[in-house]
């Protein structure tokens, strides 16, 4: 009996957005592959995390390295909801989101602002995204920022390949890289690499 | 240092909790605005909070600061008279919960004064000056609203 109402909080949640005090947003939503978190600060979108990874964990990263004010607001993340739902539907091949990319920095914020540029339906090779970071001998490397992707899907690190077209790695999964990359057109529904 | 939770966990933890004690201390109407000014006083200062090892009694002290707020705000005014009180108190399976519906249900001064003296911790003269009255009154106050919560909790 003593449970805050929906209402109250909602109104505290709008006062602390107006007043400037909400440096995460944060809400979940549904896709194909599973739920996805999606947070937000002032500056944009700064994480999205997959169905395979831990909620309380990428909030508690979120709390230790952007800010602890964090709260769940929904409307927030409305327009990211939206062309996320468009693109799992086929009907996106670009989003229109401002990013915040503090939580990659160096040679790795580079590859993943490469990999920002790959157009929907094409793909790329590790290779290719260490030249364009300014050190192509940096394959692992690059590998690895792909693999610590902060806003995947939006950031479509799913585009890169190893060289020779295998599939390498996917933070998602390997199956869900699969399936975007079917989505996108670019591999045949159940080939295999 | 323990590392901060996300704010949202402090506010999951413990929104009950403040709301009771608020409802306790200044009424359930003016709770809610009470329960905002609380929560965005905390999520104010959070960043720079030292040590997340006791945010319930950091809530609980800033949510007494508003409540204190609140009727110094009001002292001015008179009180009014007696609310009608809940048609049916249900009792929470805390202790706590029960304690602070039982102190939520009391006639507004003797709720003020219970909460301010038990909640804030505040001596009579502070209680009487919140609440706009001589410190005999807020003695007087206080003694009824205890002689009530007695009866009630017995």
């Amino acid at each position: 009996m003593s449970t805050a109402t929906a209402d109250t909080i909602e109104e505290l949640k709008a006062r602390a957005a107006r007043e400037g005090l909400l440096d995460v947003a944060y809400a979940t939503t549904d896709s194909p592959f599973g739920r996805l978190l999606l947070a937000q600060t002032k500056r944009g979108l700064v994480r999205v995390g997959l169905p395979n990874q831990d909620t309380d964990l990428l909030l508690a990263d979120l709390s230790a390295r952007v800010s602890p004010r964090v709260l769940e607001a929904p409307a927030a993340l409305d327009e990211v909801r939206r062309e996320l739902d468009l693109y799992f539907a086929g009907k996106l091949d670009s989003f229109d989101l401002p990013l915040d990319w503090r939580l990659s920095s160096g040679f790795r914020q580079r590859v993943l602002r490469a990999i920002d540029r790959i157009p929907y339906g094409q793909t790329r090779t590790y290779t290719e995204m260490a030249r364009k970071a300014g050190n192509e001998r940096a394959v692992r490397a690059a590998g690895s920022a792909c693999g610590s992707n902060p806003i995947p899907l939006v950031v479509p690190c799913h585009r890169v390949l190893r060289t020779g077209g295998a599939l390498g790695g996917y933070g998602g999964g390997l199956p869900m890289k699969q399936s975007l990359l079917e989505l996108e057109g670019v591999l045949d529904e159940k080939s295999s690499s | 240092m323990t590392p901060l939770p996300p704010f949202q966990t402090v506010l999951d933890e413990h929104a009950a909790t403040v709301m009771g004690i608020l409802r306790g201390a200044v009424g359930r109407e003016a709770a809610e605005d009470c329960f905002q000014e609380t929560f965005l006083a905390a999520l104010r200062a959070y960043p720079r909070l030292q040590d997340a090892r006791n945010l319930r009694g950091w809530l609980l002290t800033i949510a007494h600061r508003k409540a204190i707020d609140h009727h110094r705000a009001n002292g001015r005014r008179p009180l009014p008279v007696a609310e009608v009180p809940e048609a049916a108190v249900e009792t929470g399976p805390e202790a706590d919960e029960r304690l602070w519906a039982a102190v939520g249900a009391l006639p507004p001064k003797q709720r003020a004064a219970v909460s301010l003296r038990y909640g804030s911790d505040l001596p009579h003269a502070e209680i009487a000056a919140a609440l706009g009255c001589s410190p005999e009154a807020a003695r007087r106050s206080l003694h009824e609203g205890l002689k009530r919560l007695r009866k009630e909790l017995a």
